[in-house]
């Protein structure tokens, strides 16, 4: 299964959550801001992601979430 | 129409039942408690609800989340309850939430007499709450009028989308008289409007040309937002100056404008008086009484009887002060309905006759108090 | 790297106003999480045909939890502080085809509004309340709430609070209520799991929700890092299948026991009264 880390990135607030309770560390805080002035993240290591959406369900912002791409 | 022997307070419970009222909920207050009594018995049977709350700011509470899912609902009270009332108050002020809340006036203030009546929540019941606003109340002084005047509390409240104050007092509550009920269909009954547009279309607080915006209500698939913060047309919260004067002064407005209609008065020797006594309620029974016996003696008294004490036409007061050498305002409290009367004709004609008394004031007391002053 | 979807969109905007969103609570506000715990429960309940959306109704009183008001795309009622219980009673009586949720803070339900809470749960009304217990009042800058812990600095506890907290769990299960969970934002999951449940039952239900507040509580505590407070929340807490109310306190120092404390299905106030024909 392959999967896709959507992340809306002028909702998000940088407050680190998803980044630390993705099980496989797929995200990384990225350098830009979003128009807010907030870092959001990227799913740098994609590869990495088995869907168990923990980032999606503990994002308090509705601002990122999973979905399958590759059955 | 069918003739009835009833109370004041059976009969504001009769007059809410012929307007549509179907849900009331309160709290036990002498002299109030009679009338959710009543409706507890009777409502059920009509398919209505009566609930009985922990306070009465849970009972006016849930009286505006009632008339938010659709219907028509009402709270009674008498003076300390109404205190606890006042900020829900403005909550169905602001949210344009149609209401009726019945202050049946005791002797205060705090615990007061519970069982005796007084004129004092004048001030309160059209001031009270805490913002910017101006509210119809209305004032009977027999059981007739009390089942005609909720029933008018009603049609305005939802034709308005306000809350309305029935202000009865602890004499009106408990005398029995003959009223004529209305059968099914020989009142006219109004409805809050209701939205002409679809869902993704209806802004929930845009007024009509008059006004009042139609208000859609729960379950119905508008996704109403019901907003106590000040709030655009779709109810979002907004803190600028604009969208604050636009959505107060417009409440304002959708009651002042309607003056005319609301303001309701009654004369007695209306053609023919020197001096004018201004009264309401059940004291205005006795400044009656009062009037005739000052006539009867040479003295040309009138009486100009207050249904409405709030929105005031003062052009009507001014006319009629106009045509008085004196004023005597008559009331069961320390004088409050005079500073509107001395606002309309200066203070040199008005004479304030604030009458406290436990009972009905008596017309021999008046008559003295006019008296004084010739 | 995919950075951010243009075909597809926030499988819960639907449920949103998404127009007022980004939403303005704090980064790291438990709210978030749990506002997204309650809307998938309610999205399964849609998509299986249980709950009709036009008949869900929130009702909120006034603080931070209260403003979910403004971001849910249902009928919504922000209301009096304390008095939301109240309401949501009279719109549910008047209408009872309504599924009503109540959604508040641990200072609205059970400071202010604690005497609503008490008789809801007294005569199991037919209503969901959802009690956001972050320790503090947050929206006005951090005053002293029911559930502060004993001794904690607050603004209007300076000295320490004096106080011990309140156990709502425990007050609300010694009434008549059908329904009482304790959840954790750290355990979304579950938060869902609980609102499902609840949707499909009568009577009061009630589910305290433990939440994190970065930016007042976490100030307090010397935590104001979002990550590290949730953290520090998720090692405090203990999941358990039905747990016993003689686990239930709320004690920082102890822990927290998150599950269902009670699950009854005793006739709600509506199966109670007595209604004629219209």
């Amino acid at each position: 299964m392959k999967f896709r880390v959507n992340i809306i990135k002028n909702r998000c607030k940088e407050c680190g959550i998803c980044i630390g309770v993705c099980p496989t560390k797929v995200l990384v805080k990225g350098d830009k801001h979003n128009e807010h002035g907030f870092r959001y993240p990227l799913p740098a290591n994609i590869d990495r992601c088995i869907g168990c959406r923990l980032c999606e369900y503990n994002c308090p912002d509705f601002a990122i979430f999973v979905e399958v791409v590759k059955k | 129409m069918k003739k009835s022997f009833i109370s004041g307070n059976i009969a504001i419970a009769e007059g809410a039942i012929a307007a549509g009222m179907r849900f009331f909920a309160g709290y036990p207050i002498t002299p109030a408690s009679d009338i959710m009594e009543y409706l507890a018995e009777k409502l059920p049977n009509i398919g209505g609800v009566v609930i009985q709350f922990e306070d009465e700011i849970a009972s006016i509470n849930a009286a505006i989340g009632a008339s938010w899912a659709g219907v028509k609902s009402m709270t009674a009270t008498s003076g300390p309850g109404f205190s606890l009332m006042l900020e829900a108050l403005g909550l169905a002020i602001i949210t344009e939430t149609p209401l009726v809340v019945v202050d049946v006036m005791r002797a205060g203030p705090s615990t007061g007499v519970p069982t005796k009546t007084s004129q004092s929540d004048v001030m309160q019941v059209r001031y009270g709450a805490h913002g910017d606003y101006v509210i119809p109340v209305f004032a009977p002084w027999s059981a007739q009028e009390a089942y005609d005047l909720t029933i008018k509390a009603f049609n305005v409240a939802e034709s308005l989308r306000t809350p309305v104050i029935l202000l009865s007092d602890a004499v009106v509550a408990h005398l029995w008289e003959s009223v004529l009920l209305a059968e099914p269909g020989e009142i006219e009954v109004i409805n809050r409007k209701k939205p002409s547009n679809p869902p993704d279309e209806y802004l929930p607080y845009k007024p009509d040309n008059d006004l009042v915006p139609p208000m859609a209500t729960f379950g119905e698939g508008y996704n109403v937002i019901v907003e106590s913060l000040i709030h655009d047309e779709r109810g979002f919260y907004r803190q600028d100056r604009e969208t604050y004067c636009n959505l107060v002064k417009r409440i304002v407005s959708k009651v002042l404008s309607r003056v005319d209609s609301l303001f309701e008065v009654e004369t007695y020797y209306g053609d023919d008086y020197k001096y004018l006594l201004v009264s309401f309620g059940s004291t205005a029974r006795s400044a009656l009484a009062a009037v005739r016996i000052l006539r009867k003696s040479g003295i040309k008294a009138g009486l100009l009887r207050l249904k409405t004490l709030s929105p005031l036409k003062l052009e009507t007061l001014r006319k009629y002060c106009e045509e008085a050498e004196k004023i005597f305002v008559v009331e069961n409290n320390m004088g409050k309905l005079v500073y509107d009367v001395e606002r309309v004709t200066g203070n040199d004609k008005v004479i304030s006759l604030p009458l406290l008394d436990l009972e009905i004031p008596e017309p021999k007391d008046i008559v003295e108090g006019v008296r004084k002053w010739l | 790297m995919v950075v951010s979807a243009l075909e597809s969109s926030h499988p819960l905007d639907k449920y949103l106003r998404t127009a007022r969103l980004p939403h303005i609570w704090c980064p790291g506000c438990g709210l978030g999480i749990a506002l997204g715990g309650i809307m998938r429960a309610i999205d399964r309940r849609i998509k299986e045909g249980t709950l009709k959306k036009e008949n869900l109704v929130f009702v909120t009183g006034i603080g931070c939890s209260a403003r979910t008001s403004f971001y849910v795309n249902f009928d919504a009622a922000h209301t009096l502080h304390g008095r939301a219980i109240a309401f949501a009673t009279g719109a549910k009586l008047a209408k009872p085809e309504l599924e009503v949720v109540v959604i508040g803070g641990d200072g609205d339900i059970a400071g202010i509004g604690g005497n609503h809470l008490l008789h809801a749960a007294k005569r199991n009304m037919d209503l969901i309340v959802l009690m956001i217990t972050n320790f503090v009042y947050a929206m006005t800058g951090g005053q002293v709430a029911p559930t502060t812990p004993l001794g904690l600095y607050t603004t209007t506890t300076p000295h320490g609070n004096p106080e011990p907290p309140l156990n709502v769990v425990k007050v609300v299960s010694s009434l008549n209520a059908n329904y009482v969970a304790r959840a954790s934002v750290t355990h979304p999951a579950l938060i869902e799991q609980y609102m499902y449940k609840a949707l499909g039952m009568r009577g009061f239900r009630f589910i305290e929700i433990l939440s994190t507040c970065p930016e007042i509580f976490g100030r307090h505590i010397g935590m104001r890092d979002p990550f590290t407070l949730y953290n520090t929340l998720k090692s405090k807490v203990v999941v358990k299948q039905s747990p016993s109310i003689e686990e239930s306190d709320l004690d920082w120092g102890k822990g927290f026991v998150i599950g269902e404390y009670l699950v009854r299905e005793n006739p709600g106030y509506s199966d109670r009264i007595r209604r004629g024909s219209k």
